[in-house]
């Protein structure tokens, strides 16, 4: 069908919203609680247009498209509701724009900005909500919440952790955990996609900018910096590239710039785990362990498993996850090889992750005072850190990652996107079974962006049941699936976040789903690319297992790459 | 948690709409909600305590602490708004330094907006423990509230 738009035809189909309408033809209104693929919610109002024949303004995000609809985006009336709207949002705020970590990349000022909006139009009572940084990764100034409600949404509708809600009512309205309680109380298992969403500084993570500073400028600390699968793939759209392209050797020069010691790749760790996972999967399978086994690399799953099914916690992986692998290698083999006292190493890792931050802080991942991992930084972190310092990152040259832990297959790259564990692990577990690599290296079914993927494959004289989710929603529901009796499948990949690590809650903000599927193009291409593209022909790996761990599963891994989880109590 | 329990079986297979209902029948109970009967009450709905915390603090029916020993009932009928109501409940929470809904640290007062308590002869007009005190004005709280505090503690 038609519909006029300004004075413009442009088509649309039967059943979208107007919304939908307008982003296919290019054009645009402002919205500040509208998510793509949930049901609109109109809270706030900022995407009214009018609509020839009707009173009122109708909010684009929610209003269905007629055929030969009149529409004005931007008529006086319209902008002159907007502004009104942002006013009012505007009548409460701390106006803490200089101090706030969403300066300059905050929706809300963007909005006043584009405004014009230079005073304040209203005063309203400012909202004194005290700071909760309870948390072990993120943090929280409801001062700054102007209630769009999109973070309840996001943890609710697709996370179904349903954490935060809305308490009170009228003014006194805030968003924050039941009870009004610090986060680490909730059930938030700081997976960061409310970050993500939020679109002003009342959610942020706890910054370990500082620490990681610190400590480079210590000059007895040796400062070690490992980066994830995700990070390489992402970087380079901060800095005006398109979504999608690898600059890894770049991140590795901009790493040493920044004074970094060394610089490691967490992908050597992925092929790492995979040596051990595939192998753990291997031995439930013929020795009849808890079948299926589920993946335990993403921390915010593993909470969430702590928390609503410690029934299950058998069905967990043992195995650390790559950023902890790699922690525990390089202060518990690495370091001593060098002749550095470990605790003397100060180990970082970049991650697309929030949780991450969590997972290092775990009482299960320090061994007599020294942690396996001392820092977290998020992508935007590193971010901040590289515009601090003034670093030019696109004339810098391409460097090789530090030896032996810069080495990796393009197997453990791949653990940067859904369904990516999974591809590694069959890959891997082809090989433990039959002795030989499989002929074709891609698993199709699991690859995409879907939130659930299933299928089945052979290796060797097995038949294996694949599933692969991403977004805890997706995840609870496969669960409930096992807990009521589901005896089909063998394996189960879980990454906390819709789409996987590339879509994580530690990366730039703003990006849209589009972006997303670039950046797994990106880990595709890599892994297409080779060329060696299997974990178990990591030389690297190999050699570490010859040199010091033995074999997967042996004494030594257990003691360093696996853990155990257990029943967490917390307001649910 | 078990004294919710006879509660819960007159709602069996209840949903969220049994949510209001019951989580005024704990009220009813308890005196008012505490952490544990919110939790349990979502866990009976299978509703996260977020949402039961979230959807309680909307109504201003609820509580979320234990009545004080001296709960005072302030009335914001007609009659009493007319009268000067607000300022009395104004100043009363400033005196005690809590909001309506709340109970002091001492657990001696707690301050309960209703409707109309019927005595609208006496307005503005407080009942605290079931006992009238009417024709207030902001000015006369101080010697009331000192009145009660030498009480509770001549009775401590
Ligand atoms: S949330 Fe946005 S508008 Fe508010 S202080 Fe921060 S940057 Fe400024
Ligand atoms: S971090 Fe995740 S679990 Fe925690 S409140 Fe945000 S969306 Fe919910
Ligand atoms: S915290 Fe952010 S996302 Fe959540 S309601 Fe407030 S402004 Fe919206
Ligand atoms: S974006 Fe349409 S009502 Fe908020």
């Amino acid at each position: 069908m038609q519909i006029e738009v300004n004075n413009r035809p442009i088509e649309a189909q039967a059943g979208e919203t107007i919304l939908a309408a307008l982003k296919r033809a290019g054009l645009s209104v402002p919205t500040l609680c509208h998510m793509e693929g949930l049901l609109p919610s109109g809270a706030c109002r900022i995407c009214a247009v009018e609509v020839e024949g009707q009173r009122s303004l109708i909010p684009a995000c929610s209003y269905p498209v007629a055929d030969g609809m009149k529409i004005l985006t931007h008529s006086a009336r319209a902008v002159a509701a907007r502004r009104t709207i942002i006013e009012l949002l505007l009548s409460n705020h701390p106006d803490d724009c200089l101090y706030c970590v969403r300066n300059n990349n905050c929706q809300l000022q963007t909005l006043a900005a584009e405004h014009g909006i230079a005073q304040r139009r209203f005063s309203g009572l400012k909202s004194d909500h005290t700071i909760d940084i309870s948390g072990p990764a993120l943090g929280r100034d409801p001062a700054k919440c102007i209630l769009c409600g999109k973070c309840v949404r996001e943890c609710e509708e697709v996370q179904s952790v349903a954490a935060i809600d809305f308490i009170g009512r009228g003014s006194k309205t805030r968003v924050g955990p039941a009870f009004n309680e610090g986060l680490n109380l909730s059930s938030c298992i700081l997976c960061g996609q409310c970050v993500m969403v939020c679109p002003t500084g009342a959610l942020f993570e706890q910054s370990h900018v500082k620490q990681v500073m610190a400590a480079i400028q210590d000059p007895e600390m040796t400062v070690v910096i490992q980066h994830a699968p995700a990070v390489s793939v992402t970087l380079a759209e901060a800095f005006g590239l398109p979504a999608g392209q690898d600059i890894a050797g770049t991140l590795t020069a901009a790493l040493r710039r920044l004074g970094f010691d060394y610089v490691f790749d967490t992908s050597f760790s992925a092929d790492l785990t995979i040596m051990e996972e595939a192998s753990e999967l291997v031995q439930r399978l013929t020795s009849g362990g808890t079948l299926p086994m589920m993946t335990s690399c993403s921390p915010g799953w593993i909470k969430f498993m702590e928390e609503f099914y410690p029934d299950m916690l058998g069905h967990l992986s043992t195995c650390k996850s790559p950023q902890q692998m790699l922690g525990a290698v390089i202060k518990g083999y690495w370091a001593v090889k060098q002749g550095l006292d470990p605790s003397k190493v100060y180990s970082v890792s970049v991650m697309p992750c929030t949780a991450k931050k969590f997972e290092a802080s775990r009482p299960e991942m320090v061994h007599d005072g020294i942690a396996d991992i001392d820092a977290v930084l998020t992508t935007r972190e590193l971010v901040q850190l590289i515009r601090m310092h003034g670093l030019d990152v696109l004339a810098l040259q391409a460097e090789d990652a530090d030896r032996p832990f810069g080495e990796r297959s393009t197997a453990g790259k791949l653990f940067g996107g859904t369904g990516g564990v999974m591809e590694a692990a069959v890959r891997t577990a082809c090989f433990l079974v039959t002795g030989q690599d499989p002929e074709v290296m891609e698993v199709e079914a699991v690859r995409g962006l879907a939130g659930v993927k299933e299928t089945r494959v052979k290796v060797g004289g097995l038949d294996l049941g694949l599933a692969v989710v991403s977004g805890l929603g997706n995840a609870r529901a496969l669960v409930e699936q096992v807990r009521q009796g589901r005896k089909d499948l063998h394996f189960i990949e879980v990454m906390t976040c819709p789409g996987g690590c590339i879509a994580g809650g530690g990366q730039l903000l703003g990006v849209d789903l589009a972006g997303v599927q670039r950046r797994l193009a990106g880990l595709y291409a890599i892994d297409a690319e080779g060329p060696i593209r299997m974990s178990h022909h990591n030389e690297a790996v190999a050699e570490l297992y010859r040199e010091f761990l033995g074999q997967p599963l042996s004494e030594r891994s257990h003691h360093l790459l696996h853990t155990h989880y257990h029943r967490r109590d917390v307001v649910r | 948690m078990t004294d919710l329990q006879f509660i819960f079986q007159r709602y069996p297979g209840a949903k969220r709409d049994a949510l209001i209902p019951i989580l005024q029948e704990v009220q009813d109970v308890q005196g008012y909600l505490s952490r544990d009967s919110v939790i349990a009450v979502g866990q009976y709905l299978g509703l996260p305590a977020s949402k039961v915390y979230g959807v309680a603090t909307f109504y201003n029916q609820f509580r979320f602490q234990p009545l004080g020993r001296y709960n005072i009932q302030v009335c914001r009928g007609t009659a009493c708004h007319v009268k000067g109501s607000l300022g009395v409940l104004e100043s009363l929470k400033r005196s005690l330094g809590i909001d309506a809904g709340q109970t002091t640290r001492d657990g001696l007062f707690s301050i309960e907006v209703v409707a109309c308590l019927g005595a609208c002869g006496l307005a503005p007009v407080l009942c605290i423990n079931g006992e009238f005190h009417g024709n207030l004005k902001p000015e006369s709280l101080g010697k009331l509230l000192s009145t009660l505090r030498k009480e509770a503690a001549a009775n401590a």
